[in-house]
């Protein structure tokens, strides 16, 4: 069972898509990460992503690139993760981690997954750990029951997405552009047939990241995914309006998933 | 002679051996693909070309062709009996990668990759370069095969290395300085992987070093074989012998990785690795990844990278660009850990006076990179004593560098 599971359960129940909202942990400062994160949840995002600031963050484009700069250089330390997390769940939030692996080695991966449990995470996102790799991951989050969310994307086999959904747990992260994050004008139209062929091979839930930022498109995609997820639009908001810019994408956001039907529900 | 056979009667440097990785490019604990999933695709397309191009005659025989007819292989061995005088008498031979057409080992590693590019159908072809000899030799094989090339450069690189900017532009390659990060060849590499990630279906990432996610440790390790193999064989005829050791610099590790492996079943020879010691290991500022950094995953593999406490990377600094980089080629650590290679470092200043020293003994102009090589040979040479055989990588010239020597030097206040 799950963590993310009662979450997906709800959504589905009642026939719309997950919001899922993304922010590095100390931008633009630790106590600041932790008001902007809340302020998500408060205006309807039903789960945050807090992102994990990498000195060499090679699958993001320019937005998160800085923002992760400015929380290095405002002096980010991997500990201020766990209480931004906990910051999180305190106030009745749901969190899962998103980041880059190394990071989680050095710490040591069975104390990372066991100080992630301990301050109210529900899971890790491993942008650049694929299953193949990830042996001591899959032991550290069964042992103490964290979701693996790992990714799937357009130039995945049906072979690699079989693999990958076989090791997945709460849900699966469909990157739906070949590229970085970032904000697009479109979200392409291989997500929908990524989610599809996904599908095919998993009950799990699917979620959609990479170039959402409007309510339509939010609506767009939750017509064929069971989760809408957004970073790039939310560090820009809160580079721009701070915590009222952030509320203010996550409750057009949050409506946009309620308008259009689950395709499982 | 055969398909399984070089000019020189060695083994075919293509044929698998006990010295490959596993299947999923694991040296020991090191290698690997920490990659995201969506190059994952590339990398098997990548793995499954080379894997039958390696074994296909009409592919090896094209390549040693190119190497043979147009980067000039075998390249020189050369005794360097003047410089030698201040290695404590130890006889020392050069390989002369810096003869090689564009100046370094760089070349047959490019020209291999290039070969496969063109087998994938593929017609872009993205590289990273630090020093900027990857990038002339990338542009230089695009040029020849008719293949478009785009050059992820750190800016700090384009400054310190303006007349390798100016060879690839000329060769029809589009310079892009990196603006991110350190601005050195690490954030190249991160860059020209957000280029790969977005157009992998057109471009092949043409990787300079041993690096990087599988199978690049191992292809390009294969494609610079060449370099020990004919080392060997020269050093034999020359000496009747063995060396004692054989020293190479390590940035990434590609020249290294390649004359090493002309050895590594001669279990009397030393395979000694000289990472850039910059200004001092006590300063913090240097790129001796192997003798002080940590195991981690960096840029698609798993291998040693100096990062802090948190497992952020930190800085690399020398004052030669191609050895600046954070990270080096898993089967280095490999070879670390298991005590079959030896590293050490060269400062600034040792490196330095090496250049110029060979510069003046031999009349041979060394890349700084090599140069290190050479600072480590001097002193290997005291304590192998007159009795020593040494044998020096000298991966490049020191054309490129000129700049740099003449402000180290103090020329330009001279005149």
């Amino acid at each position: 069972m799950g963590r993310l599971d009662p979450l997906f359960a709800r959504t589905r129940e009642e026939g719309r898509g997950a919001l899922i909202g993304y922010l590095p942990a100390g931008f633009p400062t630790v106590d600041g990460s932790a008001e902007l994160l809340r302020g998500m949840v408060d205006a309807g995002c039903d789960l945050v992503e807090v992102g994990v600031p990498y000195s060499d963050p090679v699958m993001d484009g320019p937005v998160i690139q800085a923002a992760a700069d400015t929380a290095l250089r405002a002096g980010f330390r991997l500990r201020d993760l766990f209480t931004t997390v906990e910051a999180v769940a305190s106030a009745g939030g749901r969190a899962v981690v998103m980041t880059y692996w190394n990071p989680v080695f050095r710490y040591g991966v069975d104390a990372f997954a066991r100080d992630l449990a301990a301050a109210g995470g529900l899971g890790l996102i491993t942008p650049d750990l694929i299953p193949d790799e990830g042996a001591d991951w899959i032991a550290a989050s069964a042992a103490h029951d964290l979701d693996r969310i790992f990714l799937v994307a357009p130039s995945s086999s049906e072979e690699r997405i079989a693999l990958t959904v076989a090791a997945s747990s709460g849900f699966v992260y469909a990157t739906a552009v070949m590229g970085v994050t970032g904000a697009r004008d479109q979200v392409g139209t291989s997500a929908e047939g990524l989610v599809a062929r996904t599908r095919a091979h998993t009950a799990l839930p699917i979620g959609v990241g990479l170039g959402v930022r409007s309510g339509a498109q939010a609506a767009e995609v939750a017509s064929f995914a069971d989760a809408v997820i957004v970073g790039s639009a939310f560090v820009t908001k809160a580079t721009e309006h701070g915590v009222e810019g952030v509320r203010a994408l996550a409750a057009e956001l949050a409506e946009g998933v309620r308008k259009s039907p689950s395709t499982i529900g | 002679m055969s398909a399984q056979e070089t000019s020189t009667g060695a083994p075919d440097p293509n044929a698998a051996g006990p010295h490959d990785p596993d299947e999923r490019g694991h040296f020991g604990p090191y290698g690997g693909r920490f990659m995201p999933e969506a190059l994952i695709g590339a990398l098997d397309e990548l793995s499954a070309e080379y894997d039958k191009a390696r074994l296909d005659p009409e592919f090896t025989a094209e390549f040693a062709r190119l190497l043979r007819d147009y980067a000039g292989r075998p390249s020189l061995l050369t005794e360097a009996p003047r410089f030698a005088e201040h290695a404590g008498g130890a006889r020392v031979f050069l390989k002369r990668e810096d003869l090689n057409h564009t100046g370094s080992h760089k070349i047959n590693n490019v020209l291999g990759q290039a070969l496969l590019t063109k087998r994938m159908g593929k017609q872009r072809v993205i590289a990273e370069t630090g020093a900027g000899q990857h990038g002339v030799a990338t542009a230089t094989a695009c040029a020849l095969m008719g293949l478009d090339c785009v050059v992820y450069m750190g800016e700090v690189d384009t400054e310190r290395q303006a007349l390798n900017v100016a060879r690839m532009k000329l060769l029809g390659a589009e310079v892009i300085p990196v603006k991110s990060g350190s601005r050195t060849l690490k954030d190249a590499i991160n860059e020209a992987l957000r280029d790969w990630v977005t157009n992998v279906d057109t471009t092949h990432y043409l990787l300079g070093t041993a690096a990087g996610g599988h199978p690049f440790p191992v292809m390009v390790r294969n494609f610079h074989k060449v370099i020990g193999m004919e080392a060997r064989a020269q050093f034999l005829d020359q000496t009747g012998r063995l060396p004692d050791a054989v020293a190479a610099c390590v940035g990434g590790g590609s020249n290294a990785i390649g004359i090493f492996h002309g050895f590594i079943d001669d279990p009397g020879v030393r395979l000694v690795g000289i990472e850039p010691g910059g200004k001092g290991i006590e300063t913090g500022e240097h790129g001796a990844t192997l003798g002080h950094g940590s195991p981690g995953t960096l840029h698609g593999a798993m291998s040693y990278l100096l990062q802090d406490e948190d497992g952020q990377t930190t800085e690399a600094y020398s004052i030669s660009a191609g050895l600046d980089y954070p990270g080096v080629g898993p089967e280095h650590s490999w070879l670390k850990d298991t005590g079959r290679a030896e590293y050490r470092s060269a400062t600034d200043d040792e490196a330095m006076h090496a250049f110029r020293l060979l510069s003046r003994t031999e009349g041979i102009i060394p890349a700084i990179e090599s140069s290190h090589a050479l600072a480590g040979a001097l002193k290997l040479g005291q304590e192998l004593g007159p009795d020593g055989y040494l044998l020096v990588n000298l991966s490049g010239r020191g054309d490129k560098d000129m700049d740099t020597a003449a402000k180290y030097f103090g020329f330009y206040e001279e005149s």
